[in-house]
């Protein structure tokens, strides 16, 4: 079942559109599920699908499209570090070189504790900052080092 | 319009047009995967591109419209360099399992591939496998081998009306599934087998039966609804294998519903009565035509010396032939006996003499995909009439059709329905009665209604619901074009079976009259029509269907007749069959609703005889066999011809049903009959009872979607679709609540003096007051299909 504060935020975006077409809001419905579950189970799509009005399967086919929608449970928090050719080049690699023996875990994995899950990750359109990766989606840090993601971490912990 | 080349041809096109469709009108062929006409354009296959000069690079031509002066080429050589390259791709991944594919000899890849693909693969690579799927037992998927056109999913969703499928994940991870582990329960679903272009969906009843190039393709006309669908018949070795659609346009476009596709698999039961039986006591006793048929002369000349013509019932059902109905009933009347009738699920007749002629759709199948505005009163729709659901699912699709819809049921027909009224059937007349008062007020035309008529209304007090659904249907203050109005009222099965049918019909004529609307009846048989036309109905004073089971005869004459699943009130069809001296029953099937008969001759089915069908809009349609009868078995108006013979009767010397067709339209061309005879209007309106309101409960006793004839309940796989809905007895929560009863629980339902044992199911789309409790063989010990019902806790 969805929450109450779910809900009333998918009626926020619900707004936005015109009330015959629900299906709009699928993408956002999503989200603000999995920001509250932390992944999307096929309850939570079949959810979002019945409040929405639309066939389940038209909520799975988004939600099996876009990467950002977790289908298997993750970590607390899960580090997305970008690979592609702007943070290539600034030595991104380095960075998951890294975060992979802080963590003990390759890209993909979670940590056996359940608080991280690493990513790799597609160009994020904010190459100026290269590299650089983002903490559950939402929250993005820029010009990595290694002592940056030490304190990161230790941030996080 | 617009001026065009294809490859040198000039064509001229209406504007808006795709290349493809310019393409198919010249028929330069294309080839293609995704596109399909009758759906949307998803333009992801790419194996239409073609080159079209100004441009850089090869274009879809599904997706592409044309415009003036545009100059486009198939077989260029950056059109065919584009081909190859699609088919490369498309066939990266597609498995080379040809042989053991079903689809093998009738795939559109292998046809394709052949025309316009390399000869070899250049790819070494690991091929890609899917996991496969169960979507039901009518489709069987090999989804290794899709190639992600997605005409499934689109016709599902646009057709259909649900999204059952969808395509998940992308790139190369992408494939076709239901939501998680659901199937299919489109009553459509058989289409998705037809469109796609591999083998990815099959037939699973068909499955490994058959190569396509040794099936004989024999046309046919569908027996299981009154749309009249054109079919054809695969055979082999005077099997029927499976079922496809013909393509016509005005009638089932290129689509069939699955009871039409599959129900050939009852053709081929075990239960096939193949030699004629006569009962020797508690025994069946095979024996020949001769004395099988002599028997039954006999039994019924005796009948008819000693009591009279009267002494004969003779019942027909209304899925039977034209031919057959009027040589029934012609025997009848040369023994002097009126008492005919084929209306067997029905139960008032209180219309009869009131006809100006026979009641029909009111309108041709394609007008009503142009609707704006639409009543129907009593249908389940989906159940009743799936593929003319389809075209009502069109209008609102299309024409944003305001639908409105009472009955005692709501079930989802899968489309926006604008207004609705879920009541028990008795409080339909009510209903009926203040969307009547509203509509003559809004069309101030009070003073054209009868007196009767006009006193009536004065009391009745128009709901909310009533005044909008009549605004709506009155086009009020809307844009309508009031001088040709495209609005109809249609009555559907539910509403033919109530015993306050001619009520209803009274009001629905009225209310369509006032806003002038198209009024229909949508026949509840592939033959109801033709069997009126063909007057295989009572005689003026004699019995209907219902009488001569309440006043027993001593003789009967069914022919495809099961008697307790076919009729209105089984416990009444099995005392007067079990009391009377003889049965004669013609019969497709050994039946344990025939365990009153005295002789059984075995008829076939309507394909393997000649025939003719009259679908609803008055389409008569004649067909011929398309396999030779099974064992002794023999069409059925060849039994009735000698039957009649063997009675003495003069004028049965037919040769062929042709000359019985040509008798029962008087020499004419049918279509002049047809028109001049087809009329809804009533001569007068009949007695309408505003202030009946019974506190009773009611039972609605639909017709499932796969009980509705004898073939279809011996259809396995369709058994198998029927089956994942358990017959129960349903009704809302407040009923439930009310009777003290818990969701779930086993009640003893009862009427008259039987009774059955079924799951008690809380289902808020029943009326109040009202029982759904279908008709099939577990409820034949019930009676009536509507009327009073009593459920208590099973003891």
């Amino acid at each position: 079942m969805l929450s109450q504060d779910s809900t009333a935020q998918i009626d926020k975006e619900l707004a936005k559109y015109p009330a015959d077409q629900r299906r709009a809001a699928v993408m956002s419905a999503l989200r603000i599920v999995q920001a509250e579950q932390g992944w999307l189970s096929k309850e939570a799509i079949a959810d979002v699908a019945n409040y929405l009005g639309i066939p389940e399967i038209a909520a799975l086919e988004v939600a099996t499209f876009y990467n950002m929608y977790e289908l298997e449970p993750v970590g607390k928090y899960k580090l997305t570090v970008c690979t592609n050719i702007s943070c290539l080049l600034r030595d991104s690699q380095e960075i998951v070189e890294h975060l992979e023996s802080c963590l003990g875990v390759h890209c993909g994995e979670t940590t056996a504790d359940g608080k991280f899950t690493l990513r790799e990750g597609e160009c994020m359109g904010a190459c100026g900052g290269a590299p650089l990766l983002h903490i559950n989606n939402t929250d993005m840090h820029e010009f990595l080092t290694p002592e940056k993601i030490d304190a990161l971490l230790a941030g996080l912990k | 319009m617009l001026q065009i080349e294809i490859d040198g041809k000039a064509v001229e096109v209406e504007h808006g047009s795709t290349i493809i469709e310019a393409a198919d009108k010249l028929g330069i062929p294309i080839p293609r995967f995704c596109y399909h006409k009758k759906l949307s354009v998803a333009a992801n296959c790419r194996m239409c591109l073609v080159q079209v000069e100004k441009f850089a690079k090869p274009l879809p031509a599904c997706a592409t419209p044309v415009s003036d002066g545009m100059k486009i080429f198939t077989r260029s050589e950056a059109a065919v360099d584009a081909q190859k390259s699609v088919m490369e791709f498309l066939l990266i991944n597609h498995p080379l399992d040809c042989p053991i594919c079903d689809q093998g000899g009738e795939c559109e890849l292998q046809d394709i591939a052949v025309g316009y693909g390399a000869s070899k693969t250049r790819y070494t690579e690991e091929k890609r496998v899917v996991l496969n799927k169960n979507i039901g037992p009518l489709v069987a998927t090999d989804m290794t081998r899709c190639i992600q056109c997605t005409r499934c999913v689109r016709f599902l969703k646009e057709v259909g009306g649900m999204m059952e499928l969808g395509l998940i994940n992308r790139g190369e991870h992408a494939e076709i599934t239901a939501y998680v582990d659901k199937s299919v329960d489109s009553e459509l679903s058989g289409n998705i087998i037809d469109l796609c272009p591999v083998g990815a969906l099959t037939s699973k009843p068909f499955r490994y039966t058959a190569r396509p190039w040794e099936l004989a393709r024999r046309p046919t006309i569908s027996a299981h609804d009154a749309l009249g669908s054109q079919l054809e018949m695969h055979v082999k070795n005077n099997r029927v294998l499976r079922t496809i659609p013909r393509e016509k346009e005005s009638i089932n476009e290129c689509w069939i519903s699955d009871r039409d596709r599959f129900a050939y698999e009852g053709l081929n039961s075990d239960e096939r009565l193949t030699v004629p039986m006569i009962r020797r006591g508690d025994q069946w006793v095979e024996t020949d035509w001769q004395s099988a048929l002599e028997f039954a002369s006999s039994r019924i000349k005796d009948a008819v010396a000693r009591e009279g013509g009267n002494a004969l019932g003779v019942l027909v059902s209304p899925n039977s032939t034209m031919e057959e109905g009027f040589l029934a009933k012609k025997i009848a009347r040369e023994l002097g006996c009126g008492n005919v009738d084929h209306r067997l699920r029905r139960s008032d007749f209180r219309l009869d003499g009131h006809f100006q002629g026979t009641p029909w759709m009111g309108c041709n199948i394609p007008d009503v995909q142009d609707m704006d505005r639409v009543l129907i009163i009593g249908s389940n729709l989906r159940n009743e009439h799936p593929l003319l659901t389809h075209r009502l699912r069109q209008a609102v699709r299309l024409n944003a059709a305001e639908i409105s819809v009472v009955n005692a049921l709501e079930d989802d027909p899968l489309m926006r329905v604008a207004f609705k009224n879920t009541c028990s059937p008795d409080d339909t007349i009510n209903f009926l009665l203040q969307l009547l008062k509203a509509m003559s007020g809004l069309q101030r035309l009070s003073l054209c209604l009868p007196p009767t008529l006009n006193g009536l209304l004065e009391d009745v007090v128009v709901s909310n619901n009533a005044q909008a659904m009549a605004e709506s249907l009155a086009g009020h203050g809307k844009d309508y074009d009031l001088v040709n109005p495209r609005s109809a009222v249609f009555l559907g099965n539910m509403a033919q079976q109530h015993p306050r049918y001619s009520e209803m019909y009274s009001l629905a004529e009225a209310i369509s009259a006032l806003c002038g609307a198209t009024f229909g009846v949508l026949s509840e048989a592939a033959n109801r029509v033709g069997l009126d036309l063909a007057r295989v109905l009572p005689s003026s004073g004699a019995l209907n269907a219902r009488t001569m089971l309440e006043q027993p005869r001593s003789a009967y004459l069914l022919v495809n007749v099961e008697p307790e699943v076919d009729c209105h009130n089984a416990q009444l069809v099995n005392q007067a069959l079990a009391a009377a001296g003889c049965v004669v029953a013609m019969t497709a099937y050994k039946s344990s609703a025939l365990r009153e008969a005295d002789v059984l001759l075995p008829v076939t089915p309507y394909t393997e005889s000649s025939g003719t069908f009259m679908s609803m809009e008055g389409r008569v349609q004649s067909f011929t066999a398309v396999a030779k009868p099974l064992g002794e078995a023999r069409p059925g108006w060849k039994v009735l011809r000698v039957l009649g013979n063997l009675l003495g009767l003069s004028g049965f010397e037919y040769d062929s049903s042709e000359q019985v067709k040509n008798e029962i339209f008087g020499g004419e061309k049918p279509s002049r009959v047809v028109w001049n005879r087809l009329n809804n209007n009533l001569r007068e309106l009949t007695e309408v009872n505003a202030k009946v309101r019974t506190e009773s409960l009611q039972r609605v006793g639909e017709v499932p979607l796969y009980e509705s004839d004898a073939i279809v309940r011996r259809a396995p796989s369709l058994q198998k679709m029927a089956a994942k809905k358990p017959v129960v007895a349903a009704m809302n929560a407040k009923l439930l609540a009310q009777l003290g009863l818990q969701d779930g629980e086993l009640v003893k339902v009862s009427q008259g003096n039987g009774s059955v044992r079924l799951a008690a199911k809380c289902d808020d789309r029943v009326a109040d007051y009202c029982v759904r409790v279908p008709i099939c063989a577990q409820t034949a010990a019930l009676g009536d299909l509507y009327g009073e019902i009593q459920v208590e806790r099973a003891a």
